[in-house]
């Protein structure tokens, strides 16, 4: 067999076309999205962007608009929310696992993060609906609004399926990227810090505080926007306790309104929309403006988190 | 050695009182930490063995003996960093100016700014600058910004010899500067805080034959103010800059006494071994 | 109070609430498997698990026989797809992308494999629609198992990358010192080496892939009936969950539990042979 044929380089090149999978697959989504998309960008152009009408049915004194800028606020405050509440929970969690815990506990409460990972994003959702909502409602949402209601962002009437349900809900599901993150990065930290720092009599909290989690400072920033990137993207447990409001009144001005992002808009409108009319081009549309959105949160993160952890120990050491 | 034989004894017979009293507020002067039957254990794995030996106050003593003998461990049994260690385990009485510190209502959080501690290798911490490295500790005690922490912190690096060689250059990382100058400026940060201890393991062995020089006139002028463990495996170092010498092998004491009658007049026969180099 | 013992309860409450974080994470969790117990077991029938679902409104809610059907078909049509290019994929940057003349090509490979990852689920969902549903003319359940895939492909092939990286070299000397060509030596020595690796890989893609839901809506539908073959919708149970919930009839809500309870079931099941199969190789 001549060299070239070889079956090793058969094999090679073999393997080595079916690697472009992943790049393969971006592109066909990019090309779709784009292509799909082009028909509602023409037509509305940066209106698509920043306006807040949402009308996919024609009529004299409704014109057919689209304007996405309802559910991106939608995505970003849920995402927000998120984090405000998951960020804190996932660091402490990991601070825990590597500062505090005895091997066994260390071990049991892995499983338990490990577990949150796994649970679907539709029992998620319908765990929301059906439970989380009325907690919600009566131990938060209804004091809060009776006492504080006169702050913006806790008025209007609580129904329970809304803004915050959604936040609270992404806040469950980005614990497990968040604080397994965190966990490694707090873990490379050298012992030969916390050393230093017990050595001038610094408390256990004082070494974590001041110097354990300021050394890994920019992995755990790493994996709070990996978190975000999760929370933007999540859809079926956000679609099924967000709310769902179409158009201007869909904008998120308070918690206790219902609202909706950009992935719950197209999990419950999509195929309303009859194949080659504008309307669906707005759900593409949609869709390729929450996947420029995810991919850029996502590889921002990735670079910073790789960078932290490949570099064990940082630069300096 | 007369003199060594009577300290000797004198120690023997103490112990037992010490052994049944509560409370040593009385101590045989001129000694600063005192270690009763102190054991140490990694696991199952036994480090130290019934170490009996007393510190004395404004001296460097030194600790010698071949890897794995146990000298990190017995210095850090000093300091409480033992305890650090997950699985780690230690037994008997540790005997600063007379009180145990591994007493149940003490807390090892001021024992460590009473009794400081350099590492081997340097480790000043990065992410603070060279003037934020030293005032760490009294930042944490409250002493809060201010030309009272500049001062202190110059006098702490004046003490350990390192301010005009940083003075211009006190913002910049602490991991900024050579190794020598990173291990007193960790020296300075110990200092700061006003201990009565310094406790160095192998302080300079990480250190090139320069910086090392420096290093060891540092440890002769600080017995002045402190008191000083110096954990070394160079024996010549040993004797060039410690008044007291202890030799441990596999967990034991097996002599203690002035670094002259050890290096000179060695007791043991394994210590003689060891001093002349038949083994470690 | 003095700075003393200020710092003393300082660092009693912040590890305190460190701990408290672990509780609070804790109780969703508990919750979500209770309920899902409670309300979901009661559900549990042969009838339940084999029947398709009754005329909604009516009083009989019928079986999810339909969705666990769907769910098994396109686990094996997704394992069937995604395993070759995920593998093949993974064995390509694992065993070439230390080579000076492919390095950068895999860097670049790991760099998009790790980049779609990110991609939203539901903007896969879309792709797959434009692709194979409007191509087709129908929904179909290829279509489902090629958006599944989509979502798999890099899992395993992130996997098998790195449980080939964890055989030693020696065991691949070893191979070619005897003569064994290249290929042979990867195909024959190495992967078997690491098959604990790629199983758990395998079962890890297929734990993720069964909870999907939104890609599924615009690719296989959903609906009441078995499969019909490649040419008609198919239901899911993720699907089914979704759809069940938001009907207003109680005993169809029913249903969405059972269904919720009969998918934890499988998804925990995956996760547990994935601790079982992986016992020390997995990083965390």
């Amino acid at each position: 067999m001549s060299p070239r044929l070889s079956g090793d380089n058969l094999f090679k090149t073999l393997t080595a076309l079916l690697a472009v999978s992943a790049a393969a697959i971006l592109m066909i989504t990019a090309y779709e999205l784009f292509v799909g998309s082009l028909p509602v960008l023409q037509k509305f152009g940066i209106y698509f962007f920043t306006g807040t009408k949402w009308n996919p049915v024609q009529t004299m004194v409704n014109p057919e608009i689209y304007g996405a800028l309802p559910y991106l606020l939608g995505t970003l405050v849920t995402s927000a929310i998120a984090l405000l509440i998951g960020v804190p929970l996932s660091i402490g969690i990991a601070i825990f696992l590597v500062e505090m815990a005895p091997r066994t506990l260390r071990v049991s409460v892995s499983y338990l993060v490990d577990m949150l990972a796994a649970v679907p994003s539709v029992i998620y959702g319908l765990w929301g609906y059906f439970v989380l909502r009325f907690w919600l409602l009566d131990y938060v949402e209804i004091p809060l609004s009776r006492y504080l209601g006169w702050i913006p962002i806790f008025g209007g009437t609580p129904q329970g399926l809304d803004v915050l349900n959604g936040g609270v809900i992404l806040a469950i599901m980005i614990i497990p990227t968040v604080s397994s993150i965190s966990r490694e990065v707090i873990q490379a930290v050298p012992n030969s810090i916390r050393e230093g720092a017990y050595s001038i009599g610094a408390t256990k909290w004082e070494v974590i505080r001041n110097w354990v989690l300021s050394y890994g400072r920019s992995g755990i920033f790493g994996a709070v926007i990996l978190g975000l990137g999760r929370a933007v993207g999540e859809t079926m447990a956000v679609t099924m306790v967000i709310g769902n409001t179409i158009g201007p009144s869909a904008i998120p001005t308070s918690l206790f309104k219902p609202s909706q992002t950009m992935a719950s808009l197209i999990a419950n409108n999509f195929l309303e929309a009859t194949p080659g009319t504008l309307e669906l081009s707005a759900y593409i549309g949609i869709g390729l403006f929450l996947l420029l959105l995810s991919l850029s949160i996502n590889v921002i993160a990735q670079v910073m988190v790789t960078r932290v952890l490949k570099v064990k120990g940082g630069a300096v050491e | 050695m007369a003199g060594f034989e009577s300290e000797n004894a004198g120690m023997n017979e103490n112990m037992d009182d010490v052994k049944t009293s509560n409370m040593q507020n009385s101590v045989p002067t001129g000694i600063k930490i005192q270690t009763i039957n102190l054991n140490a254990w990694f696991g199952a794995k036994q480090a130290l063995k019934d170490i009996n030996l007393s510190i004395k106050a404004n001296a460097v003593t030194a600790i010698i003996g071949p890897s794995g003998c146990g000298k990190s461990t017995f210095v850090r049994c000093l300091n409480r960093m033992h305890e650090l260690v997950p699985g780690s385990r230690s037994s008997g009485k540790v005997l600063l100016d007379g009180q145990n510190i591994y007493s149940k209502e003490v807390d090892p959080v001021l024992i460590r700014r009473r009794v400081g501690m350099v590492f081997q290798k340097p480790n000043p911490f990065p992410t603070m600058s060279i003037h934020d490295n030293v005032a760490a500790g009294l930042r944490l005690t409250g002493l809060k910004k201010g030309k009272n922490l500049d001062e202190v912190v110059r006098h702490s690096l004046e003490q350990a010899t390192l301010w005009d060689e940083v003075k211009d250059d006190m913002k910049k990382p602490g991991t900024s500067i050579s190794g020598g100058q990173q291990q007193r400026l960790c020296i300075a940060r110990a200092i700061a805080l006003q201990p009565e201890v310094i406790l160095m393991d192998e302080p300079c062995s990480a250190l090139d034959p320069a910086a090392t020089a420096k290093i060891e006139e540092l440890i002769v002028t600080l017995k002045e103010d402190y008191t000083v463990v110096v954990v070394t495996h160079n024996m010549q170092q040993a004797a060039r800059v410690s008044d007291f010498t202890a030799f441990l092998y596999v967990g034991e004491l097996i002599e203690y006494g002035s670094t002259w009658s050890i290096f000179e007049n060695p007791k043991s026969e394994l210590t003689e071994k060891y001093i002349t180099g038949r083994f470690g | 109070m003095t700075s003393y013992t200020y710092r003393k309860f300082k660092n009693k409450l912040f590890l305190a609430l460190s701990l408290g974080c672990v509780i609070i994470a804790a109780v969703p969790l508990l919750s979500i498997l209770i309920e899902v117990i409670l309300k979901g077991a009661p559900e549990l029938s042969i009838k339940f698990l084999t029947q398709t679902g009754g005329v909604i409104g009516s009083s009989d809610a019928g079986g999810i026989g339909p969705a666990i059907q769907g769910t098994l078909i396109l686990i094996g049509l997704t394992c069937l797809i995604s395993m070759p290019f995920g593998v093949m994929s993974g064995i390509f940057l694992a065993e070439h992308g230390n080579n000076k003349y492919t390095s950068a090509y895999a860097a670049w490979m790991r760099i998009f494999n790790n980049a779609l990852t990110g991609v939203p689920s539901i903007v896969v969902g879309i792709t797959v629609f434009a692709v194979v549903v409007l191509t087709l003319g129908h929904y179909s359940p290829l279509a489902g198992a090629v958006a599944l895939s989509f979502i798999a492909i890099p899992i395993v092939a992130r996997t098998t990358e790195e449980s080939l990286k964890l055989v030693p070299n020696s065991v691949r000397e070893a191979s070619l010192a005897l003569g064994v060509r290249n290929w042979r030596t990867t195909v024959s020595v190495v992967l078997p080496d690491a098959r604990k690796g790629l199983v758990t890989g395998a079962l890890l893609a297929t734990a993720r892939i069964a909870g999907e839901t939104a890609p599924l809506l615009m690719t296989i539908l959903g609906g009441q009936y078995f499969s019909q073959g490649f040419g008609q919708p198919m239901d899911a149970l993720p699907l089914r969950i979704y759809r069940d919930a938001f009907l207003p009839y109680s005993n169809f809500q029913a249903q969405a539990w059972g269904a919720a309870l009969f998918l934890i079931l499988i998804v925990l099941s995956l996760n547990i042979g994935v601790r079982a199969a992986s016992s020390g190789w997995l990083r965390k």
